[in-house]
């Protein structure tokens, strides 16, 4: 039971997206469709819970002058793979989500949850933390695309909610329609916060 | 709980040998694995995108192709008989930059259909060209069909507030057009 | 006039950050003051020029002809790394007086994703070394500009009355969104 509080962690206490804002790129880019949210989400839970796994296993064999170099490396090693593999078996994804894939390797989020946690603690905690995290950023990152797409496009998951020539409020799939989506989701979250004392 | 390493000169190098090399091997590893699902699913879109612009054929095109000024060329056969050739063009003069279609021309010069390949035109503006609106290019002769925007003389009705993009299209249409000529008639 | 063309675009029309979205972190991180922008962004332009610099040389001498082009992600963010470790250590011994200036911003860059995303773009648009590294100057210029201006309204707004949900990121999201619609505006002008 003990253990469980590190995967809920990153749901909602300490969510990256709402309450650490970190990885606010692909957040704000890759949300233009709930579809690219949940692929994104998915991708850097893959990383995450690999780099926080690996990190901890090695936390012993690295010494501290260049850990930032060796988290780079492994980070960037689990990046690449799941840059493959996208490429080979959902190009669909891989396509929409372009160079946010190879970006993944400077999301705050998995140098900072290798630096603030993985590296300190052993190793199921460790997992636990990174797939708590990922989940955290994907169900964040997914609302935040189906919020955009209903309003921006008048679809969720692709399918048409209004007729094909009607006209929706195209400011939301636009770049300042992620900034201000995000801005209000914060202050959201921060006012529920404040009230219920999570 | 084992100790941790300390941060000497020879400490340093040995660890980041150690993972870089580790990493290095899981990287080539995973990329031989991936190889050919990559290739393959190249290919698998690439026919996909011919099937959608051309009448039905039997042939694999992608092995009866070829490529000129960036343009690559699909002829496709049902039996012997040539039913049209799939032109995979571009344009730079994108909103957004290049992007690509596959256009299919049957044997006379008349499109059957075009695909949009790859594009990173304005979501909800310019990429509306995926939509319907590429259907009124559909059975058109560019020998006799002006291919321009209405705002510029010509015969295509230009997206709303996309006129950019809806030129650009045409441009790549044109170009494969110019292309596909040229190559029938050496 | 090609040039030209690409300095506008990536100055302006394409602002990183107002209409790519990288180079949030250090945006949101460190726009509080003007002079603080500045000096982060003295420090990216300078890297991020750099940085283009080597990574097209080793992408076109060394991984393109080994094959290894997969291995792009993982040598360039360790080359921008490599770089910024050995350009503070060289302002460090040489001009003391601008290390002082940049020096804390320095190790921030290697987790800015606007230098990272600069040198994948600039590959994939498939520019000459002299395209690219002035497409990644003026890319940077563009940072500076678009954190120098948030870093300004946001000085204005530490005087006004927000409501309490709404202080700190939100209100900084909400200010760079109105930003990025006015950036929109430019968006005619190539």
């Amino acid at each position: 039971m003990g253990n469980f509080r590190y995967f809920t962690d990153g749901l909602l206490r300490q969510n990256p997206t709402f309450v650490l804002v970190l990885g606010a790129c692909p957040t704000l880019a890759v949300t233009t469709s709930a579809i690219n949210g949940i692929g994104m989400g998915a991708a850097t839970t893959f990383v995450l819970m690999f780099s926080n796994l690996f990190i901890s296993l090695l936390k012993n064999l690295i010494p501290d002058k260049v850990r930032i170099a060796a988290f780079i490396v492994i980070i960037a090693s689990f990046v690449t793979i799941v840059d493959l593999v996208m490429k080979a078996y959902t190009p669909g994804v891989y396509a929409s989500l372009g160079i946010f894939i190879p970006l993944i390797v400077v999301n705050c989020i998995i140098l900072g949850r290798a630096e603030a946690f993985a590296q300190k603690s052993s190793v199921i905690p460790s997992l636990l933390d990174g797939i708590g995290m990922g989940i955290g950023f994907t169900l964040a990152i997914t609302t935040l695309g189906s919020i955009r797409e209903i309003l921006g496009n008048g679809s969720i998951f692709d399918i048409k909610l209004v007729s094909e020539n009607a006209s929706t409020i195209l400011l939301f799939i636009l770049p300042p329609g992620a900034f201000l989506t995000y801005g209000y989701l914060i202050a959201i979250f921060n006012a529920i916060k404040s009230k219920s004392n999570i | 709980m084992a100790k941790k390493l300390e941060s000497t000169l020879r400490n340093m190098i040995l660890s980041l040998l150690f993972i870089g090399v580790g990493m290095s091997a899981a990287l080539a590893y995973v990329y031989i694995l991936t190889k050919e699902p990559i290739e393959a699913t190249a290919k698998k879109a690439e026919i996909d995108a011919i099937k959608q612009v051309l009448p039905s054929f039997d042939n694999d095109p992608t092995k009866d192709s070829k490529t000129e000024e960036n343009l690559t060329f699909y002829f496709a056969k049902k039996g012997s008989e040539n039913v049209g050739c799939a032109v995979k063009t571009y344009t730079s003069k994108g909103f957004s930059g290049t992007f690509w279609l596959m256009v299919g021309f049957k044997p006379d010069g008349s499109i059957h259909n075009i695909m949009v390949l790859e594009q990173k035109e304005t979501p909800g503006l310019g990429d509306k060209m995926k939509t319907q609106w590429k259907n009124q290019f559909n059975e058109k002769n560019p020998s006799q069909f002006k291919m321009k925007v209405k705002k510029d003389g010509g015969e295509v009705d230009a997206i709303t507030a996309s006129t950019i993009t809806s030129r650009a299209f045409c441009d790549a249409v044109q170009r494969a057009y110019d292309a596909y000529m040229k190559i029938q008639k050496p | 006039m090609e040039l030209l063309k690409i300095i506008i675009l990536a100055l302006i029309v394409n602002n990183v950050v107002l209409a790519q979205f990288l180079g949030i972190c250090p945006f949101l991180g460190v726009s509080n003051k003007v002079s603080t922008s500045i000096g982060m962004g003295g420090a990216v332009i300078f890297v991020m020029a750099l940085a283009n610099l080597v990574t097209y040389l080793l992408y076109n001498f060394l991984l393109v002809p080994l094959h290894i082009e997969f291995m792009q992600t993982i040598t360039f963010i360790f080359i921008i790394a490599f770089l910024v470790q050995i350009v503070e250590i060289i302002l460090k011994k040489s001009a003391p007086a601008l290390y002082q200036a940049l020096g804390i911003y320095l190790p921030l860059i290697t987790t800015n994703c606007a230098v990272l995303g600069i040198a994948i773009l600039a590959i994939q648009k498939d520019y000459n070394l002299i395209y690219s590294v002035i497409y990644s100057s003026s890319t940077a210029v563009g940072f500076t500009l678009a954190l120098i201006l948030i870093a300004g309204i946001r000085e204005q707004m530490e005087l006004s009355n927000i409501p309490k949900g709404m202080k700190g990121f939100p209100i900084s999201l909400v200010t760079a969104g109105l930003l990025s619609l006015a950036f929109m505006g430019f968006s005619g002008m190539v």
